[in-house]
């Protein structure tokens, strides 16, 4: 039989009566007024934005502070600016670089005694005021190559052409938009090591195991001219010339090779113009500089900076112990894509276009008002320098420790204020650009992660992996904005286009995969 | 102080005798002489148990001679092109390992529909269960009851078990015939590795042996190849793989599987 509970006692039934009864004081839950600050809003560059106003603490939202300062610039509507605010916390050395969501809550934990009526420092970073969504699903599969897929690039014009390299001594023209094969560029007698787009978009360098580089036209599908042969050995990289530096009506390609040089060629005539010599083993990299310097990172631990019109070596690097993988460039981007931006307005005149490319370039690379574009040097010996080559010489910036294996590729964030690491220890890892200060570790990749690649807003970042998976990482967060399994083994290219809207793979399975949201 | 150091004590208290250095350096230089004349008088099993050590000590040897060897090779290799297309930040770096050759040479097999479900040894021979079990009798000597079983065979017994009260233990594994590991073979890479088993996942003979653990000829088991770093087609870490036992192990002691692709 179920216990019935005995009836309530008097003093029980009273009390229930007179908790029903009372009405509840919500007063105390509300929030109290929580008083103001003062802001002092400055730049990238430390310089002071407006004057200093007080903000409430309960209106105080990212949003509403990025919305104030636009207004306080006299910013119309339209061209409001997103902005990202760095906290520098008052009377201390430290920065907080994630807005959070309780200000006065920071600060106390901060130790900041009386929050109220303090000026704070917010830095503003203003940020891309397009948006590129993340890729969530594979859009083709497109089988073709007959052998590893080795490197990939998208034309900088638009997300519809991508071209591979393969080990198959082929390269090929894809079209992403139908996910059709447009051309196979037969021609190599060894894989094809890289392929690079002309920041224009009316021709492809591929350079290859045979020691020859050579140009294409990507519309016709034909070869131009005859391929440039002069190196002993494989050649590994090539580098075009930024656009707004053409000189004589005709752009020059450097590539870089194992035999230790690196050279640049006339790419009208096909004639070499300098012989870069110095390195003393395989040269890994090279960047052309939109300052016309030639960046080159080889297997004798040594960066080499280049004056691209003299041929003479400007400065040599040496603080790596050890082989350097790759050379990240601020600018990169913006030398690669010349004068093709989110507006996808292009200038009719040459002249129009040349400027826009300069412009681009100057304002990738600018800090506090001067042209420094900066380099960072990823080596096997776990580190990364950065460099200052035009301002700071032969010294370094900072050095980047973290890294607890090798690091195969470092790459600047397209508005130039991260740089973004991988390596063969699975993690991703984020760096200030400004100060090379270590911000985050982004972890998730079981294997050594091979290839990373910006998205043009600078908000996400797509990495390749030889567990076989991409995965797209939400930048500001940290987390994992969209794991993409598919690929049947390694990963060994990525490519975010420049539009953002697609994101190109290929590796050990053969077969172009091609990612959208 | 553990019970056991009093030497160490003592030479702590009253230092070592003077001349220990040199009883050391004598020692060490009979140690040829003695182990000469070891090999050449002893007889019985301390000659069999001699033998044994002194095999395992030149196998070292001749190993780390080897090491030297290589070691002083003078100049560079001979330059050759790697076999398998690898990007450029591969190349110029030692060759992959051996793993994981493994790992994607499982996959492309799997693509081939018909390899699925085939098996290295199709056929087995059935183990009766009068050839399995033996029975135990237990109980006082008026009534002795005959209703509990020792497994004859080896069989894998998970890390988890624990024994049921005596009274309603009916099979009973023998430790002695306990495996925790089995030798792993690739059947195309001729790679052999020894790993833990995590499982039995069928042992073909009879059900019941799959579930008491039985490890016999052709019995399917699971085996842990998480350090082969094997990643599934999601990109997830594998760490189970199926293999199959290819001897008989209660007549060899030890466990030879393949692994099935």
């Amino acid at each position: 039989m179920a216990t019935v509970l005995p009836p309530p006692s008097k003093r029980q039934k009273r009390e229930e009566i007179e908790r029903t009864t009372t009405q509840l004081d919500v007063a105390p839950i509300l929030a109290p007024e929580l008083g103001s600050f003062k802001a002092n809003f400055v730049d990238s560059d430390g310089n002071q934005m407006t004057d200093v106003i007080e903000i409430n603490f309960a209106d105080a939202t990212e949003k509403n502070i990025s919305v104030l300062l636009n207004t306080l610039l006299e910013r119309d509507r339209e061209e409001f600016t997103p902005y990202r605010f760095r906290i520098h916390i008052p009377g201390k050395d430290i920065i907080v670089d994630q807005y959070p969501s309780d200000l006065l809550g920071l600060l106390k934990q901060h130790g900041v005694e009386n929050p109220f009526e303090t000026t704070i420092t917010l830095s503003a970073e203003p940020q891309a005021v397009f948006r590129v969504q993340a890729v969530s699903r594979l859009a083709h599969r497109i089988p073709g190559h007959g052998q590893p897929i080795l490197a990939a690039q998208f034309s900088p014009i638009s997300s519809g052409r991508l071209a591979t390299g393969s080990g198959d001594n082929t390269a090929r023209i894809w079209d992403t938009n139908t996910g059709t094969p447009k051309h196979t560029l037969k021609g190599h007698t060894g894989w094809v090591l890289g392929v690079s787009w002309r920041p224009d978009g009316e021709q492809l360098a591929t350079c290859s195991m045979d020691g020859t580089v050579r140009i294409w036209d990507p519309e016709a599908g034909k070869p131009v001219g005859q391929p440039f042969k002069g190196h002993a050995k494989w050649v590994l990289m090539t580098a075009w010339q930024p656009y707004h530096l053409w000189r004589d009506g005709t752009p020059r390609i450097a590539s870089a090779s194992k035999d230790g040089t690196c050279r640049i060629w006339v790419v009208n005539t096909g004639r070499t113009e300098h012989v870069l010599s110095g390195h003393r083993s395989s040269v890994a990299c090279v960047r052309w500089g939109g300052t016309d310097l030639i960046y080159t990172g080889s297997h004798d631990k040594v960066v080499r900076v280049f004056d691209a019109v003299k041929g003479t070596l400007v400065h040599s690097l040496t603080s790596h112990a050890h082989w350097i993988n790759h050379i990240g460039l601020s600018s990169d981007h913006a030398l690669r894509t010349a004068y093709f931006d989110h507006t996808k307005d292009v200038p009719s005149t040459e002249e129009g276009r040349r400027e826009k490319a300069k412009e681009r370039f100057e304002r990738a690379a600018k800090i506090n008002g001067k042209v420094a574009e900066r380099i960072v040097s990823a080596s096997d010996d776990f580190t990364m320098y950065l460099w200052d080559p035009t301002n700071n010489g032969t010294k370094p910036v900072a050095r980047l420790l973290g890294h607890q294996n090798k690091v195969n590729q470092v790459q600047f964030s397209p508005d130039g204020t991260l740089i973004a690491s991988v390596g063969w220890d699975n993690s991703v890892k984020l760096w200030n650009a400004r100060d090379g200060k270590f911000l985050k570790s982004l972890r998730g990749h079981v294997a050594p992660v091979y290839q990373c690649s910006w998205s043009a807003d600078s908000r996400l970042l797509i990495t390749a992996s030889k567990d076989t998976t991409l995965k797209a990482w939400n930048v500001r967060t940290g987390t994992l904005a969209m794991d993409l399994p598919g690929h049947e083994d390694e990963v060994y290219a990525v490519d975010w286009s420049p539009d953002g809207k697609m994101v190109g793979s290929g590796g050990k399975d053969k077969a172009v995969r091609t990612w959208r949201n | 102080m553990p019970q056991n150091e009093y030497i160490e004590r003592a030479q702590k208290l009253h230092g070592k005798r003077l001349d220990t250095e040199e009883r050391a350096r004598k020692k060490a230089a009979r140690e040829g002489h003695k182990q000469s004349e070891n090999a050449q008088n002893l007889r019985g099993l301390r000659a069999k148990l001699f033998a044994k050590e002194r095999h395992a000590q030149k196998i070292q040897m001749r190993k780390a001679i080897k090491q030297h060897e290589e070691r002083n090779v003078k100049g560079a290799p001979e330059e050759k092109d790697p076999s398998n297309p690898v990007p450029a930040y591969l190349l110029d770096r030692s060759n992959p390992t051996s793993a994981k050759a493994l790992s994607s040479q499982i996959k492309s097999k799997r693509a081939e529909k018909a390899a699925r479900f085939s098996v290295p040894i199709p056929k087995v021979k059935g183990i009766s269960e009068e050839e399995l079990f033996k029975v135990v009798k237990t109980g006082k000597k008026v009534h002795k009851k005959g209703w509990k079983r020792v497994v004859t065979k080896p069989t894998f017994v998970g890390p988890d078990f624990t024994r049921r009260p005596v009274k309603y233990e009916r099979f009973i594994r023998p430790m002695g015939l306990r495996y925790k590991k089995a030798n792993v073979t690739h059947p195309t890479l001729n790679v052999t590795v020894q790993l833990p088993i995590l499982g039995v996942k069928k042992n073909p003979s009879n059900p019941l042996y799959t579930q008491l653990g039985v490890l016999s000829k052709g019995t399917i088991i699971e085996v842990n190849v998480s350090d082969l770093g094997m990643v599934t087609a999601s990109g997830k870490i594998a760490w189970g793989r199926y293999a199959q036992i290819t001897n008989n192990p209660e007549n060899d002691g030890c466990l030879n599987a393949v692994l099935l692709v």
